[in-house]
């Protein structure tokens, strides 16, 4: 079965999947970035983790941020999955795939993606802690501000 | 003209729904459904300057026009990945 390089939904991620869906003879290396539920944050014991998104946008807002790391990084590949409902402790939410023919592309190229949807994806998680629970809001969305996108590939050139 | 209102993450808990059909006038914009909106659910107010807008599943301006049965998203802060 074909499997998307662009998705988001409720199945776990298979990071393997990705790998192949994107491998090809002219690759110098494979970046794969998994993000965690981890069990603690900000002092709270996190118990899960639960994601909501806005799914048709979210593709969108895939599709764009791969076409600006294969603009920035030539010749690289992506494939991004994310996904919704609950996310228990050590389980992944995240998962991008990057290739290339170097591994500074693939490297830089992860690292970008990962800071853009954390800038301009809509997705948001609310986290599941012993005695209660809270949505956390990090970024206001501006998908054309030049400077979240210039701060994206600092971070990822760094 | 009608329009459908989406609501995300702590916006829809404030509102108690994820998706509201809203009965707007001629020429109204993103802004002018969202002020209807937080007149109706003051809790809202408190993210005129952080949340973001998506008219039919693209981000749009809060000044864009929206039409006849035009989906209408307003987005809290985001906190994916």
């Amino acid at each position: 079965m074909n499997v998307p390089l662009l998705a988001i939904g409720p199945t776990p991620l298979a990071p393997e999947s990705l790998v192949s869906a994107v491998a090809e003879g002219s690759d110098g290396a494979i970046v794969t970035f998994l993000g965690l539920a981890r069990n603690q944050n900000q002092g709270r014991r996190v118990r899960y983790l639960e994601y909501e998104a806005y799914a048709p946008l979210a593709l969108k807002t895939f599709d764009r941020i791969a076409g600006e790391a294969r603009g920035r990084w030539p010749g690289v590949r992506v494939a991004l999955h994310h996904r919704t409902g609950r996310v228990n402790i050590g389980e992944a939410s995240v998962a991008i795939v990057t290739a290339s023919p170097h591994r500074g592309d693939a490297y830089a190229s992860c690292r970008y993606i990962i800071e853009r949807v954390k800038q301009i994806a809509p997705v948001w998680k609310r986290e599941y802690f012993e005695g209660g629970d809270v949505w956390i809001e990090g970024a206001t969305v501006d998908p054309n501000d030049v400077r979240a996108r210039e701060e994206a590939e600092r971070i990822a050139c760094a | 003209m009608r329009v459908t209102v989406r609501l995300f993450a702590r916006l829809r808990d404030i509102a108690g729904a994820a998706e509201m059909p809203r009965e707007v006038s001629s020429g109204a914009t993103i802004a002018t459904v969202w002020r209807e909106l937080a007149g109706e659910f003051p809790g809202l107010s408190d993210y005129e300057r952080s949340m973001s807008s998506a008219l039919n599943a693209d981000y749009a301006r809060m000044d864009a026009e929206v039409h006849d049965g035009d989906e209408i998203a307003f987005l809290p802060p985001v906190s994916g990945g």
